[in-house]
């Protein structure tokens, strides 16, 4: 491998949604601090679902957008801070503030097949000098080429980094190699190539591996895996495979390893684990942060929560789209009713 | 039956046209014009093969033939409109916006269309798709408990979202938030659109989440009450309106979700968000149609 691979941690984005949002100003300090002198290159701190995402629909924030950034910009010496935009729940707004705030990495996410809505906030994201990240979310939904055409669209807009990004868990190897390589082949060489996992299928560092084999060059971790679903790539483990393998990083093995045991896995309020819900969500394609939402409507309507992911993957709901659950729990406690 | 007012559409798009389609059908308006900018839109094509006078440079082609309105739908993008909605008032032209440029004040049939203030203003403004959807219903609370804050959150199909709306996505939210407020009476309030491409596609779908400034679990009768009249208020423009979910009223949070299916004018069933804001513009059309008759002063 010619270059190192560099670490994009999202133990305080995507594991913001393990924890209903609710890190508090010291645990967002101290989990900078062993972050960045583990050695990850990139910190993301945001909302689960980013700028503006705190709201009754996906839960709000313990500490608001501000505090979250600035706490993850004073404790870091060595990585870049990182934040997080959907268009539709952010505005460009949002990301000026962000930046404001000492952010350094816009990621403008978007649902695979719509990478239009983005090119306002990637063209403002250039525009600052920002390092920008095109996030094409739930890429198991449609076809490399399709994918490959909207990844086209974000590098026209001003993105210097384009991502697969696998949010429900369910791609597989062949299927991550697929769409890397396309992307390896097609786009501007300067384009650098990421790849962000998730544990749902247990594939969580087997993807990220192939992807670097395919020519990824950054990848998202998380401390123990921290994040929605079964979780991310685990750092450690992803650290561990890579040193075994001779793929160059800026990761210090114990240091992470000692990060997630000590200090990471304590602060989980739920496993972070593949179990029957969070397999179901990579078995059936549906959004990760989707797990605690369904794990609850189960509870309130008496219905088991894998009818109702089942159901909302047969929907083809997209990430952001949690509000749908509630009216399937009714829907299915109404069947159970009428059958029983 | 009174004579027929006369109006126009600027936008040649997927709203420009389903306007057109449910404008045909109107007892107080007539269609006379659509106005684009590229004559070898289908749009202006559609127009022609319906009998109206298809304009294909813009805003200087309805200067050029003012006869031919009192009232114009502006169907185009709020930067459009901005340079636009001048002109029509030089003209002395009615404009009713679809854009979400918001010169005129918002309006919500089902909340603020009120016939003895149409006739002192120039400009209205239809808010957005999730705004005509959704402030009703915050409304419907803000009767009953006042509203702390208000958010909607509008799942509408890829295939009813056009390029305008994709491009400016923050000034569907930025808009809709403010009118949440300004309308629905809501203290503080946000606006989420996600767009959905699953195929069959989905039809329009809206949540609405209220935290009223007291108990609402306590009121539950009242606020169901208000909010069934509410339903059925929007329903007299709007047939394809409805619930998606019972509504959950917890403490001091009332969730309802409603759905909404189109008349399939032209685009089909599923794109209720296009049905939604064209059907509240031509109400809100009539209404004006109506006080111009009143006063004698149409073309």
């Amino acid at each position: 491998m010619s270059q190192k691979i560099i670490i994009n941690d999202v133990t305080l984005r995507d594991g913001m949604h393990a924890i209903r949002h609710q890190y508090s100003r010291e645990q967002i300090a101290e989990l900078t601090r062993l972050i960045d002198s583990s050695g990850s290159d990139i910190i993301e701190a945001t909302h689960g679902d980013g700028l503006g995402g705190s709201s009754i629909q996906y839960g709000f924030s313990k500490e608001d957008e501000e505090t979250i950034i600035k706490t993850a910009v004073e404790n870091a010496d060595h990585a870049k801070i990182a934040v997080l935009l959907l268009p539709g729940i952010g505005v460009i707004e949002d990301l000026e503030r962000a930046h404001g705030f000492g952010a350094q990495v816009a990621r403008v996410a978007t649902h695979c097949t719509e990478a239009d809505v983005s090119e306002q906030h990637i063209g403002k994201a250039a525009a600052l000098g920002m390092d920008t990240v095109g996030f094409l979310m739930m890429s198991h939904r449609t076809t490399p080429e399709n994918l490959l055409e909207e990844a086209k669209k974000m590098e026209a807009y001003g993105a210097q980094t384009i991502y697969v990004v696998d949010s429900a868990g369910a791609l597989t190897m062949d299927d991550t190699r697929a769409r890397i390589a396309l992307f390896k082949e097609h786009l501007s060489d300067s384009t650098t190539i990421g790849f962000h996992g998730h544990n749902n299928l247990s594939l969580g560092v087997a993807n990220s591996i192939a992807a670097i084999e395919t020519g990824a060059q950054r990848i998202d971790a998380s401390l123990a895996g921290m994040g929605a679903g079964a979780g991310n790539t685990a750092t450690e483990q992803l650290a561990a495979v890579m040193n075994r393998m001779g793929i160059e990083h800026n990761l210090d093995l114990y240091k992470t390893m000692d990060a997630a045991e000590n200090v990471m896995k304590p602060m989980m309020e739920r496993p972070v684990q593949i179990d029957r819900l969070s397999l179901t969500l990579g078995y059936t394609g549906v959004y990760s942060s989707f797990l605690l939402f369904a794990e609850r409507a189960g509870k309130e309507y008496g219905v088991d929560a894998r009818d109702i992911l089942t159901r909302i993957a047969e929907m083809g709901a997209v990430g952001g789209q949690e509000d749908w659950i509630i009216g399937v729990a009714q829907d299915l406690a109404q069947e159970k009713k009428v059958h029983s | 039956m009174s004579e027929k007012i006369k109006c126009a559409i600027i936008g040649s798009g997927n709203i420009g046209t389903d306007l057109m389609m449910k404008l045909l059908r109107s007892e107080h308006l007539e269609v006379t014009a659509l106005i684009g900018i590229d004559p070898e839109s289908k749009g202006l094509k559609r127009a022609e093969a319906y009998g109206l006078t298809a304009i294909s440079n813009g805003i200087e082609g309805l200067k050029e033939n003012p006869e031919l309105a009192d009232v114009v739908y502006e169907a185009t993008s709020a930067k459009a409109h901005m340079h636009n909605a001048p002109v029509l008032k030089s003209l002395g032209m009615k404009a009713v916006d679809l854009t979400p440029a918001a010169i005129g004040p918002f309006l919500v049939p089902a909340v603020n269309l009120r016939e003895e203030e149409i006739p002192h203003m120039d400009n209205v403004n239809m808010v957005t798709c999730g705004g005509q959807a959704t402030i009703p219903m915050v409304h419907a609370v803000s009767k009953v408990l006042d509203v702390d804050y208000a958010e909607i959150v509008a799942s509408i199909s890829s295939q009813s979202a056009g390029p305008g709306t994709r491009q400016n996505i923050d000034e569907f939210t930025e808009t809709t938030a403010a009118a949440i407020k300004e309308v629905g009476g809501a203290r503080d309030s946000k606006a989420i659109i996600t767009l959905n491409p699953a195929d069959p596609p989905i039809l329009m779908r809206n949540t609405i989440h209220v935290q009223t400034a007291g108990d609402a679990e306590s009121k539950s009768e009242e606020i169901m009450q208000s909010l069934d009249q509410m339903l059925t208020t929007v329903q007299g423009y709007v047939p394809g309106y409805r619930y998606k979910a019972s509504p959950v009223i917890k403490g001091n949070v009332v969730t309802i979700s409603v759905e909404v299916e189109g008349n399939g004018d032209f685009l089909p069933e599923y794109a209720g968000n296009l049905d939604i804001i064209t059907s509240a513009a031509v109400r809100t059309g009539e209404v004006i149609a109506k006080s111009l008759a009143s006063k004698g002063v149409a073309k």
